[in-house]
């Protein structure tokens, strides 16, 4: 019983940032009618925002602390990170521990600004061109992205650790009389999805332009017919596409250190999450992606890997082939989307 | 002549003569002058110029036909370089055996892709063929090297050791890959002339073989009734629905093909240098050959092969430019300005190939759909409208144009 | 017994009754238009006909066969053809690659890997393609893109492909949506010819009342899903119910 809760919960972390993912793919599929291939690298974007706003606050000036020396006799230069020079240590220092999840504050507005150049700047002018066209165009842009990104940060992951107070393991079980132990930042990115997959479905439940786009995910040109810039709200989707798969890269790091080809990984990863779902369905996204998630942590257990060895790492493609084979529209697909 | 009509035969001919005067054509540059780091005759880079060359006429007759776009054409290059290797780990270093496996092998892997894969178009067909290729990758790089079943090698690669039977083996063969005691690494002629350089080698001189008679099989498909199905499908699957054809036939068996020539590629690279990776298999593998067909131009005959060795040749001279070549280039200039240059080109030269390559993707699918052979459609058509102009004012409108063949 | 027998055929989709209990019964040789104002099932029919949709119950019979449960191309195969409302080409290929593919159908069925030996070589396709461009007077135009032909064109490129099968049954949907007058009554004149000159049965779905009249020799009534009348074009024309339910808007 114990065994199966934890490889459960094992599987929440994967499972919500395949999730994450999806859901943001399938919002740009529904809305814009694009399969976005950069979309992995928009999640890993995120995850390097935090590793920027990491470096930037633990940027250090030297200072000589003349009363210690080192070990040839010269005065022992100290480095003092800036922060901590105007704030003080204690505030500074909290600052510095408390990286990633500040960084989620600055990945916002920079994602979303991402996702408007993006869509401004290139996807716009793909709309009408075939679907072949617009697969390449974003192929060749998550290749731009990743290389730039490797230019810059170089090929090697970089360890994003979660504050001091967050590290660490705890035994959720415990209510239940159960011994579970689990790392607390698992946790802290389990319920965090699970705050923005909420977040996204009421916007589009509650909202007037969550309304107009749900209504455009269902019949573009009927909305488009009734006067609606119904274009500028498919920017803004783009934006919002962008940010959530952002988020989901920025809490990301403490879980996986952040390296420059993670997103293509989970891209190929959430395509499969898309399609066994549903394509164009927001649900269906989501359970796939928590679902799949799941499953590949059962598959990682000692148990599976000497039964059928490396079988964690192709599980998700055989069940997805299963999934096609046996209900070729998804789980929860609608009928008619991609049914040429 | 061969079947074909004059143009495509002077389009063979042309092809033959380049590829089999290659290493002229491409040593242009004396050895000692600054020039010869653009030289590209070595046998390795031209090997490989003709095997992607096969691989992307083969990619082809799959995209540039069907317009059925696969992310995982990969997946046939890496099972056709393992099944050559362990040809040659179980036979012998005969490439004969080792291609003939490399292409069956593929061929069977296509028939399973492709039939679930098929099911469906599209989008959906293209992340399902990333995902098969994705999962051929995991396979290989780690499900099929384990200790009581060890098929790939894993991280290290497959490659023969002196312990494999070879049960094919004589004493006096090379031990090499060779083509009955043709040792593929070996030249059967180095010319020197003069400050020139060239350098015949029998393997390249096999790939180039092999190249025409997939290039001239191509071609034939391309013209044949099949090829025009394949192009209905294109078109109108509707249309070719209602006139009482099925499509799904005629995209798998396009499949299949443009599989077993991928799995041809994979055997030829082994067979040119007996080592098979898993990296073989992965996505970026997958996105190269996309861009090298529509680079040079997808459903033409001749674009795939230029992409290709355009490819092939920029990443050659591109990964070999360091800061100091830049320096150098940029010697003439104020010291300033020098170093400002270096700094600008230094991310897209050397390790930063993959950066220009994505650039250049994303410039040639938004500006040049067509390739470079539209391109040069393009330019000729201009400078022929500039020398007519005066005396020749069509109105497109009621001289609708004409459509160019296939092969332009 | 006709050469196209409908019986009993329904079909819903969700809450609505697109057919309801439909029978129809084609003769063989004749021109049989199905009519009806917007809604009434006309283009649904059609679908089951053709096997792109499946009643839920009821059988469509084709020369003693069912079609039920078959693929278009199976059907097309039995010798059905279909013209669609807006022309459906290939519209990257030229008019005569257009041509030779049906011709290909024909000869050789639904799939044959026919991978080595050129187009141009098959002499009696081209032949047989050739010709039939000619008798539609498009053999000026052989080499063109068919996208980029005239409307009219389109459509008459479609028929001559769908004709060059020798169909039994030609199925046409609204052969003459959105064309101006002239272009109609040539429409109706290359059919007229067309049914002169071979023996062929043809079942056409249309609005327009002037085609409906110089061409059909049975005239079936459809509104809300349900067949009303069956009759001869002179006593539709006279019939009170029909005029009622459809003409009573256009006289």
């Amino acid at each position: 019983m114990d065994a199966i809760l934890l490889q459960i919960l094992n599987g929440l972390d994967k499972g919500s940032a395949y999730a994450l993912i999806a859901l943001g793919l399938t919002l740009i599929f529904g809305t814009l009618g694009v399969v976005n291939f950069a979309h992995g690298a928009l999640f890993m974007l995120g995850a390097f925002c935090a590793v920027t706003l990491q470096r930037l606050l633990s940027l250090s000036y030297e200072t000589i602390d003349e009363t210690k020396t080192d070990f040839l006799g010269n005065p022992l230069k100290v480095k003092t990170p800036y922060v901590e020079g105007w704030f003080g240590p204690e505030v500074g220092g909290a600052i510095i521990d408390w990286a990633v999840p500040l960084s989620v504050i600055i990945a916002i507005p920079i994602m979303v600004g991402i996702g408007y150049a993006m869509e401004r700047g290139l996807i716009k002018h793909f709309y009408k061109r075939p679907h072949a066209d617009q697969i390449l165009v974003t192929f060749g842009l998550a290749i731009v992205l990743q290389e730039i990104v490797k230019y810059f940060f170089g090929a090697n992951p970089i360890q994003t650790p979660p504050p001091d107070a967050l590290l660490g393991v705890v035994n959720i079980g415990a209510a239940f009389g159960l011994e579970i132990a689990y790392p607390i930042w698992r946790m802290v990115y389990f319920l965090f999805s699970v705050a923005i997959i909420g977040g996204v479905f009421s916007f589009l439940q509650f909202t007037t332009f969550g309304m107009v786009v749900r209504a455009g995910m269902a019949d573009r040109e009927t909305v488009g017919l009734l006067g609606i810039d119904i274009d500028k709200r498919f920017t803004t989707m783009f934006g919002l596409a962008a940010a959530v798969a952002g988020l989901a890269g920025v809490m990301y790091g403490p879980i996986n250190p952040p390296n420059y080809h993670m997103g293509m990984d989970f891209l190929v990863l959430s395509f499969v999450v898309v399609v066994v779902g549903g394509m164009g369905s927001l649900p269906g996204a989501v359970l796939a992606g928590f679902m799949l998630g799941i499953l590949e942590s059962f598959a990682s257990t000692t148990w599976a890997t000497t039964t059928i060895p490396g079988i964690n790492q192709i599980i998700i493609y055989l069940v997805a082939i299963i999934v096609l084979l046996t209900r070729p529209r998804g789980l929860m697909g609608r009928k008619g989307v991609m049914e040429d | 002549m061969l079947g074909l009509n004059k143009k495509d035969m002077t389009l063979l001919i042309v092809v033959a003569i380049l590829t089999l005067l290659a290493p002229f054509i491409l040593n242009p540059f004396p050895v000692d002058s600054g020039m010869a780091q653009f030289n590209a005759g070595y046998p390795d880079l031209m090997q490989r110029f003709v095997i992607f060359g096969i691989l992307a006429i083969g990619f082809n007759i799959l995209f540039g036909l069907t317009g059925y776009l696969s992310f995982g054409h990969a997946a046939f290059l890496g099972v056709g370089s393992y099944a050559a290797v362990w040809m040659f780990k179980l036979l012998s270093y005969n490439v004969v055996p080792a291609i003939l496996f490399s292409v069956i092998l593929a061929g069977l892997f296509s028939v399973l892709i492709g039939y679930v894969s098929l099911r469906r178009s599209g989008i959906y067909f293209s992340i399902l063929t990333l995902a098969f290729a994705q999962m051929s990758f995991a396979l290989a790089y780690s499900v099929l090297s384990n200790p009581k079943f060890n098929l790939t090698n894993g991280e290290t690669g497959l490659q023969v050791y002196a312990d494999d039977p070879q049960i094919l083996h004589r004493d006096g063969l090379p031990d090499v890959p060779h083509l009955f005691g043709w040792a593929m690494r070996d030249n059967f002629l180095e010319l020197k002339l003069g400050g020139w350089e060239f350098t015949f080698n029998n393997g390249y001189y096999l790939c180039a073989a092999i190249l025409l008679v997939v290039f001239y099989l191509s071609i034939r498909l391309f013209r044949s009734p099949f090829g025009l199905m394949l192009r209905a499908v294109k078109s109108n699957q509707q249309r070719l629905n209602y006139t009482g054809l099925n499509p799904k036939p005629y995209t798998l068996a396009a499949f299949i093909i443009s599989g077993m020539y991928a799995g041809l590629a994979g055997g030829l690279l082994a067979s040119m240098d007996p080592l098979a990776g898993a990296e073989r298999m992965q996505w970026t593998a997958s996105g190269e050959i996309v861009l090298m067909t529509i680079l040079g131009g997808a459903g033409t005959l001749i674009g795939p092969v230029l992409g290709a060795g355009f490819i092939k040749y920029f990443e050659n001279i591109f990964s070999k430019i360091n800061d100091n070549v830049l320096h150098q280039w940029f010697s003439f200039m104020p010291d300033g300005m020098e170093d400002f240059l270096v700094f600008i080109v230094h991310p897209f030269v050397g390790k930063g190939w993959h950066l220009t390559l994505g650039i250049l993707f994303m410039l040639v699918v938004t500006f040049l759909p067509g390739g470079l052979v539209e391109g040069g459609q393009r330019l000729g058509r201009l400078v022929r409208s500039r020398g007519k102009k005066p005396e020749d004012p069509k109105d497109p409108e009621h001289h609708p144009k004409e459509t160019p063949h296939v092969a332009e | 017994m006709g050469i196209l027998e409908v019986k009993g055929v329904n079909k819903r989709f969700g809450g609505l009754q697109a057919l309801g209990d439909v029978n129809l019964s084609v003769a063989e040789n004749t021109v049989h238009a199905i009519i009806g104002p917007n809604g009434a099932g006309k283009s649904t029919l059609l679908n089951c006909l053709v096997g792109k949709l499946i009643p839920d119950t009821g059988s469509v019979m084709f020369d003693g066969q069912s079609v039920l449960g078959r693929t278009p191309y199976e059907i097309n195969q039995m010798g059905i053809s279909r013209v669609f409302q807006t022309p459906e080409i290939f519209g990257d290929l030229t008019v005569f690659e257009n041509m030779v593919i049906p011709a290909f159908a024909k000869r050789d069925g639904s799939f044959r890997m026919h991978a080595f030996e050129s187009v141009a070589s098959e002499k009696d396709i081209v032949a047989h393609a050739e010709e039939m461009l000619t008798e539609v007077n498009m053999q000026d135009k052989i080499h063109m893109h068919a996208a980029s032909l005239s409307r009219g064109d389109k459509r008459r490129l479609e028929m001559a492909m769908c004709l060059l099968q020798e169909p039994r049954l030609l199925l046409l949907d609204e052969p003459t949506a959105g064309m101006a007058r002239a272009d109609t009554n040539n429409t109706i004149d290359l059919l007229k010819e067309i049914k002169e000159k071979r023996d062929i049965t043809i079942a056409i779905i249309e609005h327009d009342m002037h085609v409906v009249f110089s061409l059909a020799d049975r005239i079936t009534v459809l509104a809300q899903g349900t067949p009303l009348v069956e009759d001869s074009p002179e006593k539709i024309r006279g019939n009170p119910k029909v005029r009622e339910a459809y003409l009573g808007e256009a006289a």
